[in-house]
């Protein structure tokens, strides 16, 4: 063996001559797994249940996914900074008990202020779900816990702390109005969560697109060297992402405690992993700098869409939790072989 | 495949049985062909300096010889027999060893482990921890290296790991030693050190490839060059050849066409430092100044704190003590944003960690460092609009090759990768430029294309800063030149002075006084 690699075609390029696959190579770079998901979720469900593709049912699927959406963008300020938060479900949970044990005790105190216990409740709630998002960003940026850490205590922190508060039964006695109108109140015929999600929504896009601060975030968790030399003040960014997403978990918390009508210490356990796994199928880095709002309000509203469709086609709960497992893997999967593609493309 | 491969003890001038012989070798990575039918010849006893800028194909080179690459064509023969290296394992049975520059140790393992990793004796199915500490005492005491085997490498300096890193190559017979530029982070003793060892294999048949850009340490140990350039073979010359001709081969071009003659008109203090030490100790009671319309260098060996200085008066390294001027007003202590709101612009040497923000745009790293400013927001609301004009506008101007602003930056070359950089500093208003290391990692073209653009700045009334380890730049472009060593200020050079053997003489320490 004189030669080394003397045929051109040993360990030549990888890339697939076949037009159609070309494309949906290139379809898929520059895309990712998310439309692909979406689609195929589509077909399938539609071809298990009739009742799938009706606007009722869509409309359905879009309130349901409501909380979800919130508590992922929130989420995805911390993945854009390169950490992520598990205590987004703690927060979901303490707003809720926080904010229906003020309002009870405000409405039985002042059972003729409605207006005014609702709005008690609602600030009590936020705020103890704000803290977390605050002792988060503490932790994070000023004592440079790392995230996995500082989150993963929170959340056991949070926990206890609403279970202690409860005795782990739910809390009644909120006035019926706050219900009626944050829960189950609707205008022209669209429920009102999808209308403070769209408004989250708007605004939360103007911030990451429009305004210094959201681009310090892809800076600073693209690199926080570069961020730093280039004189931002990089400790207050990693501090403002986890209050946002504490807030965000925190609002999501408030409108799914006036859903149900009670407060809970046990809503939101599966939301730490739903939230990861929405804004993951999104397209945002794990390693941070790279994740867009809107995107990841569709991958939440798949994920809404894949739990939907699997109540419709009669699927175990228990089962349920497998595949959103799995499909967060495989998302994660899909990205690398991405990069991948990338690295091979870049000619 | 096999065991270590005897050793010939024939004399080192065997000549005609080359140890090593590569013919037309040919590397692909995609988008760059980074050896184009390269030959390259190593006999015995000899060593072998390869020479060449930054990206010539150096280091690919010595990755295919060490195993780690595989070429996409031409022929390896080791002692006349042709082999296909396959790993660097492979390599490494034929007695083939590289030190490459970045260190492949585990900082948590002792000394001993590292030097047995992947080769670890064992007796049973067991570590023979034994028989490894034994050993590695035993390459330890015949390097002459001050090393414990049993210190933990993640507390060892750099250069101590740096010697681990060689040490490695010693833990079975040697037939090739290859040597990326060891010596940068050695001290001069150390060097001597390495040195006498480079000499004792070399008498033993050893054929020893070396890379380094330092003339002196060609002269010292070389034996022959082999110059490459852009991924091409060059040529082949004798050691004590002139410089100016080894620069000519290595850049294409005489000195004159890559350095300007940059005008010097210096005006009043810009920057003004005295008795600066930081607390982490790299820089020590350092006073200096820079003034407007000059080119002020900063030289000295890496880790002799000239990139420390630049950095804490930036506010990135906190200080201990001393004063900061700038601009006139007290900015002692003062964080990058104050300094970069003052007009102090620090355009750091390592644009992939600490420059830029790789998978973001080109838009977004030019304006990054100057959103406060009016021109690119609003409160809290940016001007996008005004945004990509202004990246446009840069992108133009500095010759941005494809000149596409949305693109991410990770997917430029390492030369338009560093325009990116320079257009951040050009985004607000400076008066201060401190350049560390620009031309790391840049061919020829740009890096011509960075000095005209330092010239343009200081020509135009900019006090311009200059860190750098390349010492032809800073003999070339530097109105005055501070020496640095070991984190104290050695030597400041004017006009005349600013010559190769003054520079160097500074760099290194008279120890015994």
């Amino acid at each position: 063996m004189t030669q080394i690699g003397a045929d051109p075609e040993v360990g030549g390029a990888a890339v697939p001559a076949r037009p159609a696959l070309r494309f949906l190579q290139i379809a898929f770079i520059r895309l990712g797994v998310l439309p692909f998901l979406l689609l195929i979720a589509i077909v399938v469900f539609t071809l298990l249940s009739d009742n799938f593709l009706t606007q009722r049912n869509l409309l359905n699927v879009a309130r349901q996914s409501t909380y979800l959406i919130m508590v992922s963008m929130g989420q995805m300020f911390a993945l854009l900074t390169g950490g992520f938060d598990l205590s987004v479900g703690t927060t979901l949970a303490i707003t809720s008990v926080v904010c229906a044990t003020a309002m009870a005790a405000a409405h039985v105190a002042m059972p003729d202020a409605v207006a005014l216990a609702v709005a008690l409740g609602l600030l009590a709630g936020f705020g103890a779900g704000l803290s977390i998002g605050i002792v988060n960003g503490v932790g994070v940026a000023l004592f440079n816990v790392s995230p996995f850490m500082m989150t993963l205590g929170m959340a056991s922190i949070g926990f206890g702390i609403a279970l202690y508060m409860t005795g782990g039964v739910p809390v009644y006695g909120m006035p019926t109005a706050f219900g009626d109108i944050f829960g189950f109140g609707s205008w022209l015929g669209i429920p009102a969560p999808v209308y403070f999600t769209a408004a989250l929504i708007v605004l939360l896009y103007l911030l990451v697109n429009w305004t210094r601060l959201g681009r310090y975030f892809y800076a600073v968790g693209g690199n926080i060297k570069a961020a730093r030399l280039s004189g931002i003040n990089t400790r207050l960014t990693l501090f403002t992402a986890y209050v946002l997403c504490g807030g965000m978990a925190s609002i999501s918390g408030l409108l799914l405690t006036a859903r149900l009508e009670t407060g809970e210490a046990n809503i939101g356990a599966s939301m730490p992993l739903e939230s990861i796994a929405a804004c993951v199928i999104a397209g945002v880095s794990l390693r941070g700098g790279v994740g867009r709002v809107e995107n990841v309000v569709l991958g939440a509203l798949f994920i809404g869409l894949i739990q939907n469709g699997m109540n419709l086609a009669r699927i175990e709960s228990y089962l349920q939790t497998v595949v959103i497992g799995v499909l967060l893997i495989l998302a994660v999967v899909a990205d690398q072989l991405r990069l991948r593609y990338m690295a091979g493309a870049r000619e | 495949m096999s065991a270590a491969v005897p050793q010939e003890r024939d004399s080192p001038a065997a000549e005609g049985a080359p140890l090593l012989r590569l013919e037309s070798i040919t590397k692909r990575f995609p988008g760059v062909l980074a050896l184009d039918q390269v030959d390259f010849e190593l006999r015995p006893g000899e060593v072998h300096v390869l020479f060449g800028e930054n990206g010539a194909g150096k280091s690919t080179l010595i990755s295919i010889v060490a195993g780690a690459l595989r070429p996409d064509a031409g022929s390896v023969a080791f002692r006349g027999e042709p082999i296909q290296l396959h790993s660097v394992h492979h390599a490494r049975s034929l007695g083939i060893s590289a030190v490459f520059q970045e260190f492949s140790l585990v900082p948590q393992m002792t000394v001993e482990e590292n030097l047995f990793l992947g080769a670890e004796a064992t007796s049973g199915g067991l570590l023979n921890k034994r028989e490894l500490h034994r050993r590695a005492e035993a390459i330890l005491d015949r390097l002459g290296f001050p090393l414990r085997p049993r210190q933990q490498v993640g507390f060892l300096a750099r250069a101590e790991q740096q010697m681990v890193e060689i040490a490695k190559a010693f833990r079975a017979e040697l037939s090739v030693l290859i040597l990326d530029e060891p010596t940068a982070s050695l001290t001069e003793r150390e060097t001597d050190q390495l040195f006498r060892l480079i000499e004792q294999v070399r008498r033993e048949g050893v054929g020893v490839i070396y890379i380094t850009h330092r003339m002196s340490e060609i002269r010292r140990i070389g034996d022959r060059i082999t110059v490459l350039r852009d991924g091409r073979y060059v040529a082949t010359v004798p050691a004590d050849s002139a410089e100016e001709e080894l620069v000519r081969l290595m850049t294409g071009r005489v000195i004159e066409q890559i350095f300007p003659q940059i005008a010097s008109s210096p005006g009043r203090a810009m920057l003004e430092v005295e008795q600066l030490s930081t607390v982490d100790g790299t820089v020590r009671g350092v006073g200096f100044a820079v003034r407007t319309g000059e080119v002020v260098g900063l030289a000295g060996l890496v880790g002799s704190g000239k990139s420390e200085v630049a950095r804490a008066c930036f506010g990135l390294v906190p200080l201990a003590a001393g004063r900061v001027r700038f601009d006139g007003a007290d900015m002692t202590g003062a964080s990058p944003r104050q300094m970069l709101e003052r007009g102090f612009f620090y355009v750091p040497p390592d644009r992939r960690s600490e420059g830029l923000v790789m998978m973001r745009s080109v838009r977004e790293n030019t304006t990054l460092a100057s959103l406060d400013l009016p021109e690119f927001s609003s409160g809290p609301w940016l001007k996008r609009a005004a945004e990509r004009q202004a990246a446009q506008r840069l992108a133009e101007r500095l010759n941005l090759q494809p000149p596409r602003i949305e693109r991410a930056v990770d997917h430029f070359s390492g030369g338009n990768q560093q325009k990116v950089l320079l257009a951040k500093s050009l985004t607000r208003e400076v008066k201060l430029f401190a350049f560390d290391e620009p031309t790391v990692g840049v061919d020829v073209g740009t890096r011509v294309a960075i000095y005209q653009f330092i010239k343009e700045l200081c020509e135009r009334g900019s006090a311009i800063l200059l860190i750098s380890s390349d010492l032809p730049e800073i003999l070339h472009l530097a109105h005055r030149v501070y020496v640095m060593y070991r984190g104290t200020l050695r030597a400041e050079l004017t006009g005349e002075a600013i010559k190769q053997e003054t520079v160097v003489g500074h760099f290194f320490a008279r120890e015994a006084a």
